[in-house]
Formats: structure tokens, sequence, C-alpha cells
């Protein structure tokens, strides 16, 4: 069902990972994405996985929510290691059949490829499962806040991204609604081949559509009515803080770049 | 033999989730053809979550459910079939309108049973008909009607594919009183006509005190009570444990008996106590009158 997309659902919890704040969490993402790019080697990988799979512990996330998020990006992978397996000419050729050529170098920059995405995507559910929307569009307006200076409206900006996140949930416990309604009188989404599910998609859109539009206006209407003006001299009820875990997230950052360009050295 | 049976039905939403909840737990249930069952139970006792079992919307996560004897689920096509034949109007349905006009809303369900066309429009009028739904409303957009004509609109939708069990979860919820019992009457009219099985979700108690012959009483996802509305009701200190309350009728009748006024037992509509109350009066003053 629709309901098992979880990219981007928050799990609360109360671990270290959950008490960082926000802002740290995403800095140190972009540290580790950093470190992830500039692996070399089966050392680094593993390493960088181990790392990924401690963090993961740590904020005690069940890896059936991790399988779970990664099902909708199966097939990238699945052709991200294809085509790597297939187009990249080596020097140690492993199989050949006619001009089909499958080379060393290409399986394992095939492997490289599909730990690096897989790490990649994990690293952000890491993100979004234990920070909750509002507190994660908190920490980017703060981290972009400087941007206002120059006149780019980071408030907004981030107002409406928290909205769009808020109405992720709504939009697929709306659509589910209309199918059930659909299915209950007959229609058909689980049999036929593709053309005839997709044209069965098709009624569910225009009243996703009128739906979406009719909650967009009520919510316009319930923010002026609590005289929502945009950001201008608007106070936050939590001020995010550093702290001493902050700090040591940081560090733990910066040592998982320097491991990996140290381990880089032991690639074969 | 049944025409509906649930084994050991259990549902778990978002299993293996942090948010998991069981919405309906080991629930063994029957229903004969042509009987008028209600269920009652608190905001959250998985009402809701029980009867889309009926249909085949959902899918047990465990036990099954049969329908003429065949488990719903034994294959695609049957599981369609009985979609036709177990017509289910969702609460506040008003929400679930999609079609351009409220005449093709309704056909939706009969075009997708295959009839022909001019089957499809004898349906659409029928059903609109057995809805209260005027004519004139059939080419509007179902998004211009007031909030009730598109209850009538969506529960219209249901009745075009003449299903023989039709379920309806809080059809009345949020209408005005003379609304509420038109639909009901509507309901009722379905079922003579079309012999049919009608379930009935409500946390209108007259409403099902006045028109069931069944009540099931669920709380926390089990099935509590499972008898005629006069036993039901009979037992309102119960019923006010589990977030509920008998009808009126019968609270007025408990009231009088406590205070030495005794009706007579499983007293639950207005009609049954205000016969009740003239027998008395007849008794004590020698002449009952009208
Ligand atoms: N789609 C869903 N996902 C997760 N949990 C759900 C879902 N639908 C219902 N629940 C939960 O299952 C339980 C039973 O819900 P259900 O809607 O069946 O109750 P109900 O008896 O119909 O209540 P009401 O009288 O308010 O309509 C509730 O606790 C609810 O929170
Ligand atoms: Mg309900």
């Amino acid at each position: 069902m629709l309901k098992d997309i979880t990219l981007g659902q928050f799990f609360p919890g109360d671990t270290v990972v959950h008490r960082l704040d926000p802002r740290s969490k995403l800095i140190v993402m972009i540290m580790y994405i950093t470190g992830l790019f500039m692996a070399k080697g089966f050392p680094a990988y593993g390493f960088m996985f181990a790392v990924l799979v401690t963090c993961l512990a740590i904020s005690k996330i069940k890896p059936a929510a991790v399988l779970r998020g990664l099902r909708p990006i199966l097939i990238i992978i699945c052709l991200t290691v294809l085509l790597n397996i297939f187009f990249i000419r080596g020097e140690t050729v492993l199989f050949q059949y006619y001009s089909i050529v499958i080379t060393l170098e290409g399986v394992y920059t095939a492997i490289f490829m599909a730990m690096r995405l897989i790490m990649l995507i994990v690293c952000t559910f890491l993100l979004t499962y234990t920070t909750s929307p509002i507190t994660l569009t908190d920490g980017l307006e703060r981290m972009l806040s400087p941007l206002k200076k120059i006149k780019l409206p980071v408030h907004e900006f981030s107002m409406m991204m928290s909205i769009a996140l808020r109405m992720i949930p709504t939009l697929i416990e709306e659509t589910d609604k209309i199918m059930s309604a659909q299915k209950s009188r007959g229609a058909d989404f689980e049999t036929g081949g593709l053309i005839k599910r997709a044209k069965a998609i098709l009624p569910l859109i225009i009243p996703l559509f009128i739906s979406a539009f009719r909650r967009a206006d009520e919510l316009a209407t319930a923010m002026e009515s609590r005289c929502y003006h945009g950001g201008d001299g608007r106070t936050k009820l939590n001020v995010l803080r550093f702290s001493g875990i902050d700090f040591a997230a940081f560090l733990f950052g910066a040592c998982v770049i320097a491991a990996v360009i140290f381990l880089g050295r032991f690639a074969v | 033999m049944s025409l509906i049976k649930t084994e050991k039905l259990s549902h778990i939403y978002s299993i293996g989730t942090p948010f998991e909840r069981v919405a309906v737990n080991n629930i063994d249930f029957e229903i004969n053809k042509g009987e008028f069952l209600g269920i009652i139970g608190a905001t959250g006792s998985g009402k809701s979550t029980f009867i889309q079992h009926l249909n085949g919307l959902l899918k047990p996560t465990e036990g099954s459910v049969f329908y003429d004897g065949t488990d719903i689920h034994s294959t695609k096509q049957y599981t369609r079939d009985i979609r036709f034949k177990v017509g289910l109007v969702f609460q506040y349905p008003e929400y679930q309108l999609f079609e351009s006009t409220v005449f093709d809303d309704i056909a939706f369900g009969p075009k997708n049973m295959k009839l022909s066309e001019p089957d499809v429009r004898e349906r659409v009028y029928e059903a609109a008909g057995f809805a209260g739904l005027d004519e004139s409303l059939l080419s509007k957009s179902p998004f211009g009607l007031s909030g009730g004509e598109k209850r009538r609109a969506a529960i219209a939708g249901v009745i075009a594919m003449r299903p023989d069990v039709l379920i309806l979860d809080e059809p009345t919820a949020g209408l005005d009183p003379g609304g509420q019992a038109e639909i009901i009457r509507n309901i009722v009219n379905y079922k003579t006509s079309h012999n049919a099985t009608v379930i009935l979700v409500t946390h209108n108690m007259e409403e099902i005190a006045r028109n069931v012959d069944r009540i099931l009483l669920i709380n926390r996802g089990s099935i509590v009570m499972d008898d005629t509305p006069a036993r039901v009701f009979s037992e309102s200190s119960r019923l006010t444990e589990l977030g509920l309350a008998a009808p009126k009728a019968a609270l007025l009748a408990e009231r009088l008996r406590v205070l030495g006024l005794d009706a007579g037992q499983g007293i639950y509509t207005t009609e049954q106590l205000r016969k009740a109350l003239c027998e008395i009066k007849g008794l004590q003053g020698g002449n009952a009158h009208a």
C-alpha cells in the first residue's frame, strides 16, 4: 500500500542522535557525504559502512525501516549496477561473449557505486528518521539566515518547505482514501497490464488536485486568521542552541573524513 | 449458512514500526441474510477497520473472511466480485466523490460492473431515488453540493451497484435531525425492497434502537457484546463504562424504576416507553386514553 512509503518519515525517540541540534545533524551529514565521495577502495568503504551501521544502531532505527525505505530506489540501484558492469571497459576481462565484455574494473566500480548510493540514501534516512520535519526546517532556516542580508526570502522558503513536508502524509492519506472509495466500487488497481493500471490511476489525480487546492486555501485562511504575516519580527518558541554533544558530533565528522583519507591509501 | 463470516480476524496497522497498533483483535463473527445489524463502540475502537474487511478492502493481518462460504481473498477476481455484492459507504464519504458530475460519480460502480449504457442510467436514477437525492442535482459537480447532499450522492453511488449487503459507516454523523431520519428511512426502504442485509455503524443510539434487530458492541478491537438491542441496552452501567450510553428511553425507564415506577424490562425506544407508561396510567386511572 501507499502507506509503506517511508521516505522522509519521522520516528520519535530519545537517543543522542535525536537530541542533536538539527543544524549539527545537517552539517555532519554533509561531512559524511563528503567522506563518502572521497572514499577509495574496500577499506575506506568498509569503514564508512561501519560508521553508518553504528549510527543507525545508536539512534535505534530498526533495520526493517531502513530496508523499507530503500525499496522505492531499488530499481535505480539495479540500473546503476548493470550500466557499470556492462559499460566500463577495463584491463582484466572476466567474461566475453561477442560484444558483451565484463571486466574486473567494471565489477568493482559497480559495487562501489551501489554502496555509495545506498549509503548516501541511508545517511539521509538517519537525518529524516530522527528529526521532525518542523525542527529540520527550523534548522535550515537558521543555517541559511545569513542569506537574508542579500534579501533572499529565507523564512518564506523554509515555511514553504515545512508546509510541503507536513502535507506529504496528508496527501498520501487522501490518495489512500479516494483509492479505497474507488476500489470498493469496483475500480481495479491491481490486475491488468501497465497501461490498464495507469488508466485506473487517472481518475485519482483530479480529486487529489482539487483536495490539495482546497487544503491550501483552508491553511492560508487559518494562517491569516492567526495573523501570520511572514518572517519579520517573528520570534521562536524553541531557540536552537549548540551544546556539548553538537561539538562532539562535529569532531566525529572531522575524524570520519580524516580516517577515510587515510584508509584511501590502502586501496588496491 | 451464514452470508458473511470472519474467523479469528485481526488487523494490525503499521506492523513492524513504532506506530504499530492492533485495531481489530481476534474477531469471530457471522451474519445471516436479511439481518439488520448495528455496530456500536467508542471512538477508535476499530469499527471502521472491522467493516473494511467485510468487502475485502483491508486484508486481515491474521484470520480470514468468508462470503457465502468462500474466502474473500481466494482469488483477485472473487475479491472484486465481492465489492459489488457488499456495498460499503465510508465514514464521511463526501470527501471521496471524485467524478466531474454527480451522475458520473453514481455511475462509477455500475460502469465497473460492465453494464450497458441504459442499464447504468436506470440504476443511477433508481439509486438517486433511494438516497433521496434530487434529480436536478445529477448534472452538477459533486464539489458544488452541500454536505448532506454529498452524503446522499455517496450513498447513491454504492446503492447503484444493488449490493446484497449494505454497510454504512456513520451515515448520519453531522447532519440535521430531519436529514438523519430521512437517510435512515431511505436505508430501511432499500433493505425491504431488495431484501438486503444491512450493517449500520453509528454513535446514535436512538437510531440503532429503532431499527436494528441485533447489536455488536466493539471495544478495543474485540467484540464485547453480540445480542438483541433489548439485552444490550439493559446493561446501561456496562455501556457507560465503555464510553457509550443506552438510548434516552432506556435511561428514563431505568430512572423511573429507581423512583418506584416500574415500566417493565427491555424498554429502549420512545414508543415502547410511551406504551408502557400509558398502560400503567390505564391501570391506575382506570381509563386509558390515547
Ligand atoms: N490508516 C491507519 N493507520 C494507522 N492506524 C489507524 C489507521 N486507521 C485507524 N487506525 C487506528 O486504529 C484504531 C481503530 O480505528 P477505527 O477507525 O477502526 O476506529 P472507529 O471505531 O471507526 O472509530 P470512530 O468511531 O472514531 O470512527 C484507532 O486507534 C486508529 O488510531
Ligand atoms: Mg470509524
